[in-house]
Parts: C-alpha cells; sequence; structure tokens
C-alpha cells in the first residue's frame, strides 16, 4: 500500500487498513458513496460522514476483458489482463461498486462474501496511489 | 381527437459514414420527411433535435434556408430522440404551431463510448481504475437481472440472434447479416455475460419526421399515425443506474417503469394491446430487461415469450423488428427516432420484407439513456 490515496474524499487509510468514507443523510438515513453534500434519496443538505463496514456480499459481478478507452483508464502494465469488477452489498448501509480482485469467471457468484482491500493502482498522474477493491473471503488460515 | 400526428417519415441507412457526412445526412433526412409529409421547409412552425457530437441541430438551418424558424436543441442522453419528440408534441398541442419538424442525428467514433467522468460529478479516480464503462455497467446490470429471475444467459444469444435476423430485411440497417446462435456464442466475450454481438457499436445515423395538428392530419395524407402518448421520466431513488459509484440499498423501480405507465395512461392504452414493439437494446440484456420495465410482460416471463416465438416478426408481439441498436447501431442522437420511423412503417404497413401481420394498430417505443432517464411513446393508426 503506497499510503496515498487516489482520492483522500474516498477512504481514510491509517495503521489499521484503509476504511471506505460514505455519507449519511441526517433526514433520511440514506447512505452513499463517495460522500455527497446532499441526500440523493431526499436531497436534504445535513449529511456527515460516515466510516462505511469492510465486509459485504457479491450483488453483481463482470469481467472487463478488454482495455477500457484511455483516457480515462490508466493501463496497469504493458499488456492489458481482465479484471473483475462488481457490486459489494455492505449489509444495512449501501452496495459499493469495486474492483474486485478476482477476475476468474467460474469463481464469481452473486452472495459470495467479500472483505474490502487496498489496493495500488496507476493514478492519471502517472504515479501509483492506493485504491480499494474487494476480495473473497477466505475462510481458511490465511483470513 | 386533439393532439398531434405523424405525416412525415425520413430516415438514411445507418453506419460508418465514409463519402458523407452525418450533417449532410441530417439535412437529407430532413429533406426526406418534408417531401414524405408534402410540405416545404419554410411550412414548418417549429423545429427541434439534437445530437451528442455531431453539432447544435440548429446550425443546419444554413443548409435548409434561413427562414427564422423557432429551433431548440434538445440533449437528453440515448433519450433525445424521445425528448426532441415529446417538445414537439407539446408545441402543437399549446398551439403554438401547425407543423413542427423533429430531428436527430450522431456520429461516435470506433469502440467503447469515451466517458468523462468529471462531466458526470465523478472523481478522476472513477475512470483511472477502469469503471468508467457503459458496456462494463449493462453486463452489471443484465448479470444481477438474469440472477434474480432465474432466467438462463442463453436468452441473450436468442436476442441478439433475432437483432441480426430482423436487420438483415432493413434496408437502412448497418449491420445486414443475419448470424447464428453458435456465430454469436463464438464472438468474443467482453464483459460477462456480454459478447460482442450483444453489445450495439456507437455509429452515424440521422432521422427525421414532420409533426401536425391531429385535427388537420389527413389534410396532408390518408394514412397519418397519431402519437396516442408520448412521455419522458427520469430516476427516482434506487434505480440501477449507469455510472454509479454506489446504489442504495432500498431497491426501487427504473425510470422506465413510471415513463411507461405514464404513457399507457395517458394514451388510454394497455400494455396488452400494443401490436409491436421498439425497445432500447444497447446491449441483448436490455431487451429483456426493458420488456418487463414497459409492462409489456412480467419479470421473468420473457423465457417463455422467446422461447415460443412471440417476439419475432411474425409473433404475437414483434419486437425490434427493425433490428434495434444491434443491428443499427447507435448514433445517440438519432436512435429514438429510428424507433419511431420504425413503427410509422410497420402502422401504415410499408414495412416491406420486415412488416409485421395484422396490420397493426398500436406500436410502443422506449429508449433510456444515461445517466437515467426514459422516453415512450405509443403511436396508433
Amino acid at each position: 500500500m503506497t499510503g496515498r490515496p487516489i482520492d483522500p474524499a474516498l477512504m481514510e487509510i491509517d495503521a489499521d487498513g484503509l476504511r471506505l468514507l460514505g455519507s449519511r443523510c441526517g433526514a433520511c438515513a440514506e447512505i452513499d458513496f463517495p460522500a455527497q453534500r446532499s441526500c440523493r434519496r431526499c436531497g436534504a443538505t445535513d449529511t456527515t460522514i460516515a466510516r462505511l463496514g469492510d465486509r459485504g456480499v457479491l450483488w453483481s459481478w463482470t469481467v472487463q476483458r478488454f482495455p477500457p478507452p484511455s483516457p480515462p483508464y490508466v493501463p496497469r502494465g504493458r499488456e492489458f489482463e481482465p479484471f473483475g469488477v462488481g457490486y459489494v452489498e455492505l449489509p444495512g448501509e449501501v452496495i459499493i461498486e469495486t474492483l474486485l480482485t478476482e477476475s476468474g469467471a467460474g469463481r464469481l457468484w452473486i452472495g459470495m462474501p467479500m472483505r474490502l482491500i487496498a489496493f495500488d493502482v496507476p493514478a492519471h498522474c502517472g504515479e501509483q496511489a492506493t485504491t480499494f477493491a474487494f476480495t473473497p473471503v477466505d475462510d481458511g488460515a490465511g483470513r | 381527437m386533439s393532439g398531434a400526428a405523424i405525416i412525415g417519415i425520413g430516415c438514411t441507412p445507418f453506419g460508418r459514414y465514409q463519402d458523407t457526412s452525418v450533417r449532410r445526412e441530417a439535412v437529407r433526412s430532413i429533406h426526406l420527411a418534408l417531401a414524405d409529409a408534402g410540405v416545404n421547409w419554410s411550412d414548418i412552425g417549429y423545429a427541434v433535435g439534437g445530437s451528442m457530437s455531431s453539432g447544435s441541430a440548429d446550425t443546419l438551418v444554413s443548409d435548409l434556408g434561413l427562414t427564422g424558424v423557432p429551433f431548440l436543441n434538445v440533449f437528453n442522453g440515448c433519450a433525445t430522440g424521445s425528448s426532441s419528440l415529446a417538445t414537439a408534441v407539446h408545441a402543437i398541442t399549446s398551439g403554438t404551431t401547425d407543423l413542427a419538424l423533429v430531428v436527430g442525428f450522431d456520429s461516435h467514433p470506433r469502440g467503447a463510448f469515451a466517458i468523462r467522468p468529471e462531466q458526470l460529478g465523478l472523481g478522476q479516480w472513477y475512470g483511472s481504475t477502469g469503471m468508467a464503462l457503459t458496456s462494463q455497467f449493462f453486463a452489471l446490470k443484465i448479470q444481477r437481472y438474469l440472477y434474480e429471475h432465474a432466467l438462463p444467459t442463453r436468452l441473450l444469444t436468442a436476442v441478439a440472434a433475432k437483432a441480426f435476423r430482423n436487420g438483415a430485411r432493413n434496408p437502412n440497417a448497418w449491420r445486414r447479416k443475419a448470424l447464428t446462435e453458435a456465430e454469436i456464442d463464438a464472438s468474443m466475450l467482453l464483459s460477462d455475460p456480454l459478447r460482442q454481438y450483444m453489445l450495439c457499436s456507437p455509429g452515424d445515423g440521422a432521422c427525421a419526421l414532420v409533426l401536425c395538428d391531429a385535427d388537420r392530419a389527413r389534410h396532408y395524407r390518408s394514412d397519418p399515425v397519431y402519437i396516442a402518448g408520448t412521455t419522458v421520466r427520469t430516476r427516482r431513488p434506487g434505480s440501477f443506474e449507469v455510472l454509479s459509484p454506489s446504489l442504495s440499498i432500498h431497491r426501487g423501480q427504473s425510470p422506465t417503469v413510471d415513463a411507461a405507465r405514464a404513457v399507457f395512461a395517458l394514451a388510454g392504452i394497455a400494455p396488452g394491446d400494443v401490436d409491436l414493439a421498439q425497445l432500447q437494446d444497447t446491449d441483448a440484456g436490455a431487451e429483456l430487461i426493458h420488456m418487463a420495465e414497459t409492462g409489456l410482460c412480467a419479470h421473468g416471463a420473457q423465457r417463455e415469450l422467446i422461447d415460443s416465438g412471440a417476439t419475432e416478426i411474425v409473433g404475437a408481439l414483434p419486437i425490434n423488428t427493425d433490428g434495434g441498436c444491434l443491428a443499427n447501431g447507435e448514433p445517440i442522437g438519432a436512435s429514438g427516432l429510428r424507433q419511431i420511423h420504425e413503427n410509422v412503417l410497420q402502422l401504415r404497413g410499408a414495412a416491406g420484407d420486415r412488416q409485421v401481420p395484422g396490420p397493426p394498430r398500436v406500436a410502443f417505443s422506449h429508449v433510456y439513456g444515461a445517466p437515467g432517464l426514459s422516453g415512450c411513446t405509443v403511436l396508433t393508426r
């Protein structure tokens, strides 16, 4: 982990790792990510920053098998490698669109448990930066 | 009946233009529509239209003649054509004009639409990490939909095969070669579960319509097509829209559900009365989703309709009879009007090789565009 968030508004990084920052609406309790000044559901403007949970379940997934148009995409290496993208539902909070560390279609299924990790990618300025990804929860010794 | 009618249509072949330009084709489509209606450009009292990346529609007046006509530019994503049509209907029903012209045109480079996240209120990170991609969104959306309604992936192949089969019968279509299901299944997997031939390509095209007051329609032609209703709706909470870094856990209806309900109520026509439909098929999955969201069938009932052949040209509910976006490509500004053009041809009984038997009396069209809006139109004979 570079320790340099790809966008400081998205996350905080400390000794415990990375946490995503959303916003909670003071009027209707809707949670949004990234944090917004006004609520997407009701338009109220009394939103506060909320540290989001780091566990969830896969809500939908795909594998991006061709290089996205660049810009805006910043290639991660000389050779393009397909990567997983999904939505992960953080229970009771929000469904987050995210990179997945798993890109094997046969190993991804809706409902699978996932956890948040830090993930280094090249940012638009060319330097490495830390973004977020979700990875399948390994219930074995490696957890 | 008080309302608006379509008395002229003009559509030039869609594709990737080499020896013409999209602006030239837009002017040509307008001339075709005017000739079809038997009126002159100088008779038009109101004009409206749009494109995403080929310039402002009103600038076409320099080729059409400087009549001083009020001309509005509209841009509403893939719903640009429908939104322009709705605007022209308002102009006619409010008494602003007796004759209105609607035009849509566009031209896009090869490959996936390049998106600038910052223009959509999103951070740079969203694009740089590889998530700002409409094809990826459609894959995520249909993946969830197939799961929720226990539908098999093979339906995507069936929808795509039908599109190319219908497109082969459409002289204006870009893709005019029927493809077998095996050929579609052998095409490159781009974003699971979507393969190359299950996703439409951005392309070039132009289309125009001439509208008049419904009471005067038979003054212009013996077979006018009436606009029984046209609506546009944006998203409400909980809908699943393109370029969404997050979704609410409180799921909600899409703007298509709202727009379709509203247009059927406005037209006083039930979904069951629809004889044929053109639905936004940016990808094969979108057609499946929109069949149910428009009210044309129940969620999950798509399997039986497709397997029984109901959605074919000769079936009980023909869908995307001109090949849809899959066979015609998607020039964003023109796409919604191409659907109207097809429905008018079908209602006139002038669709040639792809004419649905009947003859049809009620035609439905639906577009869905970023960042979350839908337009629906009911046409009657």
